[in-house]
């Protein structure tokens, strides 16, 4: 069952990733972005991570993707108009991709992974709520604080970002 | 036959290659912007198939570090996307070259 799943799961994942970068409105780009998002949500759940799934659909699929929607909306883009590229740029974007994906696939493959791992039948540390608050609160109770000022700067920032453009426009 | 950690380290890195395939072959500052994020949550991917697969908690809590530090980037990253738009009226990525030269 669960293998079927993982399949069916990261062939959606890998579909929708491949559809956000070719398809030519800014809009399907987003919805097929919130699809390949659930479909590592449900990997998340494959993995015992089950908070995680949980958070990354929240955040993710509700707050950023909707926000992505929102900018789209509010700049006004035209589906289907995107300029044609140069051949040159396709086929280099092509060996660049090819190039990395070579080097972490050998990466993945000749590494001293597969031997010292243990397979996933041992009980995931992941799946109780217990452990997440036990080391957020302990061992990464700096961080968290640090993320914390993060995100408040972050929020000034937006703020001060779209004001003073909007002064200097005005004094033009 | 089960799925071993390598499966998912196959599926993040391909990911991973499809949204850095997508930053560098579009021209729409958006849809470069959504691929950045595909690629970020390839790399919550692997780190979680890590944790997971090693039984540690690690990995699972800087997956919470990442996802807000994202929620953060997107919110600033759009701001500066809108500002541009207001003052250039274009957000393709060919006619922002006011640093060329």
């Amino acid at each position: 069952m669960a293998p079927l799943l993982f399949y069916l799961l990261s062939a959606l994942v890998l579909g929708t990733a491949l559809l956000v970068v070719t398809s030519k409105n800014a809009v399907n780009s987003a919805m097929f972005f919130l699809i390949s998002l659930l479909g590592t949500a449900g990997l998340f759940v494959l993995l015992d991570a089950f908070l995680l799934a949980a958070v990354l659909v929240l955040v993710y699929a509700g707050a950023v993707v909707a926000l992505f929607l929102f900018i789209i909306m509010l700049l006004g883009m035209k589906g289907g108009e995107r300029q044609p590229l140069s051949n040159s740029a396709v086929l280099a974007s092509v060996v660049a991709a090819a190039i990395l994906a070579i080097g972490v696939l050998s990466f993945v493959k000749h590494g001293q992974i597969a031997a010292s791992v243990p397979d996933a039948s041992a009980p995931a540390a992941g799946a109780v709520l217990k452990f997440y608050s036990a080391q957020l609160f302990t061992t990464y109770l700096l961080p968290v604080q640090v993320v914390g000022f993060l995100l408040l700067i972050a929020m000034l920032g937006v703020i001060v970002l779209s004001k003073r453009f909007e002064d200097m426009e005005k004094s033009k | 036959m089960s799925v071993t950690l390598n499966d998912y380290l196959l599926v993040s890195v391909l990911m991973f290659v499809v949204g850095f395939f997508g930053v560098l072959m579009r021209r729409n500052t958006l849809i470069v912007y959504m691929c950045l994020e595909l690629m970020l949550v390839a790399a919550t991917l692997a780190l979680v198939a890590f944790s997971r697969y090693n039984q540690t908690m690690d990995g699972n809590v800087f997956v919470f570090f990442i996802l807000t530090v994202a929620a953060a980037e997107v919110a600033v990253g759009l701001a500066i996307i809108v500002a541009l738009f207001r003052r250039r009226h274009t957000v393709q990525l060919d006619e922002l070259n006011a640093l060329k030269n």
